[in-house]
């Protein structure tokens, strides 16, 4: 325990010259030191422990990926690394499996993330309402979020199993054609961006639901004394509200969209579930990424999808910039 | 570090003020005060409760097919009315698919990632809230940056490096890349900047406590609510977590994601065994969520809104 009592400002900003007047002995001053350097050198200690784990487990990885990319390195003999410059870059520019893995990406992640939001947009509306139970709505709301990738998955794909599962079912009580929801593209893509639907929704509207709580109340006062109707509330007042959650929101969930794995890779329910469907119908990146690393045992290219990963990811951001900055000029 | 955690609020107050009584000598117009908004009508109600059968039939309808038998379950139409064998199939599933280790296995992951994560969180969390030192800003911002990296772009160096280490499939290799989150310090710094008074550190300081003393008598307890909420949902994501332990670990030493994919991938494929795996897989986190859903939903949305 430091035994200074020097009465200094919270957070190390000295709060004048050190009285000269002070003729303490050495014990003080060596007390007043380690005062000092506990002031100065605490705060690093205390946000050491978060950057150290990170840099050594998920930024020199980061780094170190770029130049496994530009390298031949089989999964058996990781040591061994042959440098072949862009040549998996190249390879992969020519592979129609590549091209189709970035369309089967954004696709489902069109499908999964635009009607997720909305509908986590109505959800939260409706949890904004004054009403019994509200809590009860609310975990309710959040427990798919509860349940694993793993376990929805195999949840869903017995939802929409074409022989006996329950989707089936139902279409065919109205009259429908069973459906091949895992042998046919865009099922395929429908069925598995459901999955990524259902876990993430009830998150999402308690985001929503929280940014609706802070809106001021009285711009919805000025706005009903114009006369706008709930519907012109709710897109004029609550929306723009809330547009920093709603744009947060996006990015989670595109990152989380570039990633796509469990889902599509269950849903494949073992050996189809890594090419993503015999014709690789709804194979991710994620997917392609995994089968070029640990079934071709081929860690180079499997290197340079990741690093095609990230840049669909910054592109996507830097759309949304754009976008962002259109739509601002318009209005 | 997870993603799709605990999204961070960095300018707005912890606590939102919804709740509070509306402003004196106004009457409220159509709300109560912000975000307050008209009571629910019979509409409201029942959308929401149509929300709520969405919700939940996937787990009703997975504690159904695990309840019944094989053949039952592939019939059509499907059951929808639980069956008589629901401790046999969750005893074989616990038996035969390894689950019973696949849960010890997660436990122990989730519980020392929970613990690991709250205390380096709220360790840098009170020093970015309570800590005046240079490069605290810019500190802040990267640790922002970090959240925006998706994990899976390291995974082949991870992955080399852990066999460099003698990990690979050892449970070390899931646990020491997600031992902290930057979400989690986000939170804890939202938390302890709000309900942490700047005059405790200082008659702290005053007395002549040095700062791990500080943390340790003073933030602590102030923390305690926020690090049990950021415990239980960092615990929720790292019991769930499937990519790199699914890369990293086999089925000697699964975690519960990585055992479940192990039930699907048979070639028989016993459809009221893998749902009660998937039952058993997610039970624990359910109960969580039956016990301390208040603190949980709470926690996300004061932890939340606005990048």
């Amino acid at each position: 325990m430091a035994t200074s009592t020097t009465n200094e400002p919270l957070g190390g900003t000295p709060s004048g010259p050190p009285s000269p007047a002070d003729g303490a002995g050495t014990g003080r001053r060596l007390g007043a030191l380690l005062h000092r350097l506990d002031v100065k050198g605490a705060p690093y200690a205390f946000v050491a422990p978060f950057f150290v784990i990170f840099a050594a487990f998920s930024f020199y990885p980061l780094v170190y990926t770029s130049w496994i990319s530009l390298h031949d390195v089989e999964l058996a003999t990781l040591d061994v690394m042959k440098w072949v410059g862009f040549g998996n870059y190249v390879d992969l520019w020519g592979d129609s499996r590549f091209w189709n893995a970035l369309r089967n990406t954004i696709s489902i992640g069109v499908l999964s993330t635009v009607p997720q939001l909305m509908m986590a947009l109505g959800l939260a509306h409706l949890l904004n309402y004054r009403m019994r139970a509200s809590l009860f709505f609310r975990v309710a709301s959040l427990v798919p979020y509860a349940t694993s990738v793993a376990a929805a998955a195999l949840v869903f794909t017995m939802i929409f199993e074409r022989d006996f599962g329950m989707i089936n079912w139902a279409l065919g009580t109205v009259g429908v054609d069973p459906v091949s929801w895992e042998a046919e593209k865009w099922p395929a893509q429908t069925a598995i961006s459901t999955m990524v639907i259902w876990r993430w929704t009830g998150y999402n509207a308690l985001l929503y639901l929280a940014a609706m709580q802070a809106v001021p109340a009285d711009r919805y006062e000025a706005a009903a004394l114009d006369g706008a109707s709930r519907w012109q509330q709710f897109t004029h007042v609550t929306i723009p509200g809330i547009r920093a959650t709603i744009v947060f929101t996006i990015v989670l969930s595109t990152v989380g969209a570039t990633q796509l794995f469990g889902e599509p890779l269950i849903f494949g329910q073992g050996p189809n579930g890594v090419t993503g469907g015999a014709d690789n119908q709804y194979q991710t990146l994620g997917l392609l990424l995994y089968e070029e690393g640990w079934k071709n045992y081929q860690m180079g290219r499997s290197a340079a999808v990741a690093w095609a990963m990230f840049l669909l990811l910054v592109l996507a951001f830097a759309a949304q910039r754009v976008l962002a900055r259109l739509r601002a000029r318009q209005s | 570090m997870t993603l799709h955690s605990l999204p961070v609020r960095t300018d707005v107050p912890a606590r939102s003020s919804a709740g509070k009584p509306p402003g004196p000598g106004r009457r409220p117009l159509w709300r109560g005060r912000a975000g307050r908004q008209h009571h629910a009508g019979p509409l409201a109600y029942l959308l929401l409760g149509l929300m709520t059968v969405l919700s939940l039939f996937p787990l009703y309808w997975t504690m159904v097919a695990a309840s019944t038998d094989n053949t039952r379950v592939s019939q059509t139409p499907p059951p929808f009315l639980p069956g008589p064998n629901l401790f046999s199939n969750l005893s074989r599933a616990w038996d035969e698919a390894a689950m019973g280790k696949a849960m010890l296995n997660s436990l122990i992951v989730a519980g020392t990632i929970a613990l690991s994560t709250v205390m380096f969180a709220t360790l840098a969390g009170f020093a970015f809230a309570k800590l005046r030192f240079k490069g605290r800003q810019a500190l802040l911002t990267l640790a922002i940056g970090t959240m925006l990296v998706p994990p899976q772009l390291g995974v082949v160096p991870l992955f080399m490096l852990m066999s460099d280490l003698g990990w690979s499939q050892q449970l070390p290799a899931v646990i020491f890349p997600t031992l902290v989150s930057a979400v989690g310090v986000f939170f804890m710094r939202q938390y302890l900047a709000e309900a942490l008074p700047d005059e405790l550190v200082e008659a702290g300081r005053v007395d002549g406590a040095h700062s791990l003393r500080i943390f340790w008598s003073i933030v602590l307890p102030v923390a305690r609510p926020a690090m049990a909420v950021l415990f239980m949902i960092t615990f929720v994501h790292a019991w769930n977590d499937f990519f790199w332990p699914f890369v990293v670990l086999d089925m000697t030493n699964p975690t519960v994601p990585v055992a479940l994919t192990q039930l699907s991938a048979g070639y028989v494929r016993d459809q009221s065994l893998i749902m009660a795996g998937a039952l058993l897989g997610t039970l624990p986190l359910l109960l969580m969520f039956v016990v301390f859903g208040r603190q949980i939903v709470s926690g996300i949305m004061t932890g939340a809104v606005k990048g």
